[in-house]
């Protein structure tokens, strides 16, 4: 029995996600004797709240920005906190999708083609024209994104040229670039990844009733129908199981991540992106593929706080990626 | 494998939930109430400006006086004294109603639910502002009308259009309007629109539904006639004691002809029984005398400087392109920004950078507004709105930037 503070909340857009995470974080943990106290940064300041709950470590249920791309980490890391999940570099690098897909790129993994329209491009360089050749080299339609943001938000989806600089526009107000992606036609799914060494669970895969998975077939009961395992053959949900895999360890992701795959009508997957603190409300898709694989949320979380001990206790003692 | 139903009832839900869906405007507000985000989104009144002594020595005047009263059921229409002080505030308003004519709700908010489940059945027509108030079309929508949106201009909704559209056919159960200081628009209905739109309803005897929650909040300039004063007849009335006194007492209340009346009584009872014995007791105390008169002066001089400091930070860090309503009463500020601005999207980075507003869209029936947002002048104070302001015009400097470069 530990005594865990679980972060949620923030000052992110997902703030309202990463509470309803966090609350279910924190039963979890309590079903399994911690004494998980809940702590949201925006109401207390974080480094003070620690230190006076005397806590052994930190379970992260922040979402988005400060909770996923290395900020907290940084903090935890400095007071040497024990805390769950990916390490500060890595985080930064996989919450932003520029990085993380170069990084993708790199290692021979598969991601669908991209490019990059900045906001600094735009404002100082007056570079608005690359639009056009964002086109020649991504194709239509294409799926806009913030490059720093998480739970679909600021998602604009593009058929026709013309409605490119108002979804760049869209994902602009979310992050300081906007990456324009392919969109690859498929079966949707989800691979959560946990422990350690990492066990890929079984696959969810997502339907969404509107044909799109934006913010609102994520976040509304009833919206998106999930199956898990997947509706795949063998061989592909075991290949799109082994690229996760792969992707999880080029980003040098640790103890649990959620990578979102498409899985095209070759039966080839390509990975859309991955998320270091995935979602723990009641229509996320950890929590579904924790169940397919026999286990409950407190099974999970009890694991994930005995890694991050285990981890402050070992011999390299704060070995960060 | 499974089929995971993360909501096992998803099949039974009724029809008219399925446009409630979770949005990320919704989930970008649950920031924007944190504290160090300067907030011109929501229409809160100023209650802080409520003496503490006024409302305890009437909440304790209750208790002292009618505690089992009011703290067991009450009729379904309200209590008789405080429907007798709502018909005095009605005939301040120059709109003098019998008593017997009002029902006493849980703010004019469960009012309007209580005239949608009245009058419309799914597939009937109603006519709505354009801009129109956001909680009404929530309301009415759980019962599936069609609306007819009606464009409004600085004198308020375009009459003329209204005749229009009854002329190429539109049968609607009723036209709703706030007319004085609209929520959003600001802007106040003309007294010649006002003629002009009594009469039409009247002749094809559709009902008025008069939402008149800010008519005491003018500033400036002299009363209009209610469209209640104007056709005592054909026109109900919501009136409430947000503004005047408070909105966590949830007093509102509806006047009504008797057939009216009549149905909103037995459909309030079936959904609520009564209103609060306590609140609608402590509301007729607090009402009683004339404290309740200086309070207000206080709250209106406490948002006549508000306004005039929105209006002066518009002027100062708006771009040239934008226009906005002057609002001589009320909570809101509707600002039309250049027309390629979309307001909905530009959100996130607005709460980014510590500010707040309702984009457009959520008060429009069929989608429109995206260029538009409603900035609520009553609750921050002047040096908040200056601040908020300046960095929405900062905001809309780097959107317009990003949009040149864009579309050289």
């Amino acid at each position: 029995m530990s005594r865990v503070a679980v972060l949620a909340g923030g000052r992110s857009p997902e703030r309202e996600v990463s509470l309803r995470s966090g609350h279910r974080v924190s039963a979890a943990l309590e079903s399994r004797s911690h004494d998980a106290t809940l702590i949201d940064p925006a109401e207390a300041p974080l480094v003070e709240t620690l230190a006076a709950g005397a806590f052994d470590v930190c379970a992260i249920a922040l979402h988005g920005k400060d909770g996923e791309d290395g900020t907290v980490q940084r903090v935890l890391e400095t007071l040497h906190m024990p805390y769950t999940g990916t390490g500060p570099f890595a985080c930064q690098i996989s919450f932003d999708k520029v990085l993380a897909k170069e990084t993708l790129r790199a290692r021979g993994i598969p991601t669908p083609p991209w490019a990059v329209v900045q906001a600094s491009a735009l404002r100082d360089l007056s570079a608005g024209a690359i639009l056009s050749a964002v086109v020649e080299r991504v194709g239509l339609p294409a799926v806009v994104k913030p490059a720093r943001a998480g739970s679909a938000m600021g998602l604009g989806f593009v058929e026709r040229e013309g409605d490119l600089p108002a979804a760049v526009m869209g994902a602009l107000s979310f992050s300081d670039a906007a990456v324009v992606e392919s969109k690859v036609e498929g079966t949707e799914v989800a691979a959560a990844i946990a422990g350690a060494p990492p066990e890929v669970l079984p696959l969810v895969e997502i339907v969404p009733k509107s044909g799109v998975y934006d913010y609102a077939s994520r976040y509304t009961s009833g919206a998106t129908e999930y199956f898990a395992p997947a509706r795949l053959d063998q061989e592909v949900a075991t290949d799109a199981a082994n690229v996760a895999a792969q992707a999880f360890s080029a980003l040098g992701l640790r103890d649990i991540a959620r990578a979102d795959l498409i899985v095209d009508s070759g039966g080839h997957a390509s990975v859309l992106e991955v998320n270091v603190s995935p979602g723990m409300t009641e229509t996320s898709l950890v929590p579904m593929a924790a169940a397919a694989a026999g286990m409950e949320l407190p099974d999970v979380w009890d694991r994930l706080v005995q890694l991050a001990l285990d981890r402050a206790r070992g011999p390299e003692g704060k070995t960060t990626y | 494998m499974a089929e995971f139903s993360v909501d096992p009832y998803v099949e039974l839900y009724a029809r008219r939930t399925a446009g409630m869906s979770a949005s990320e405007v919704r989930a970008l507000f649950a920031v924007a109430a944190r504290p160090e985000v300067v907030s011109l989104a929501g229409g809160m009144p100023y209650v802080q400006a409520l003496p503490q002594e006024d409302v305890l020595s009437v909440v304790q005047e209750v208790l002292r006086t009618r505690q089992a009263e009011s703290l067991q059921y009450g009729g379904g229409q309200g209590y008789p004294e405080l429907r007798a002080r709502l018909a005095d505030l009605m005939a301040e308003e120059g709109a003098g109603a019998d008593p017997e004519s009002i029902i006493v709700t849980g703010g004019a908010q469960q009012a309007l639910d209580l005239i949608g489940k009245v009058f419309i059945d799914p597939g009937d027509e109603i006519v709505v502002e354009a801009p129109s108030y956001v909680g009404a079309l929530s309301a009415f929508s759980a019962y599936e009308p069609r609306y007819v949106s009606i464009a409004m201009d600085d004198d308020g909704m375009i009459v003329e259009e209204l005749e229009e559209a009854l002329v190429h056919g539109a049968r609607p159960k009723f036209v709703y309007t706030v007319p004085n200081f609209n929520n959003p628009a600001g802007v106040t209905l003309s007294l010649s629109r006002r003629e002009h739109l009594v009469s039409i309803c009247r002749e094809a005897g559709i009902p008025i539904v008069e939402d008149n929650p800010y008519g005491m909040l003018r500033f400036e300039g002299d009363r209009l006639p209610c469209l209640r004063q104007l056709d005592p007849e054909n026109v109900i009335y919501l009136g409430t004691l947000s503004k005047v006194f408070s909105p966590g007492v949830r007093i509102g209340w509806v006047s009504a002809e008797p057939g009216v009346a009549q149905r909103l009584v037995q459909i309030k009872e079936a959904a609520d029984l009564c209103t609060s014995s306590f609140m609608q007791l402590v509301s007729e105390r607090y009402l009683a005398g004339d404290r309740w008169r200086a309070n207000l002066a206080t709250l209106v001089d406490a948002y006549r400087n508000r306004r005039d400091a929105m209006l002066t930070a518009l002027d100062a860090h708006f771009p040239a392109e934008a226009s906005w309503t002057t609002p001589a009463g009320g909570f809101y500020v509707w600002a039309t920004l250049p027309v390629y601005l979309d307001a909905t999207s530009m959100l996130a980075a607005a709460v980014d950078r510590r500010v707040a507003y309702v984009p457009g869209t959520a008060f429009y029936a069929d989608g429109r507004g995206r260029d538009r947002m409603r900035l609520a002048f009553c609750y921050p104070t002047e040096s908040d709105i200056e601040e908020g302001v300046r960095r929405l015009g900062t905001l809309l400097a780097d959107e317009e930037a990003l949009y040149r470069s864009l579309n050289p």
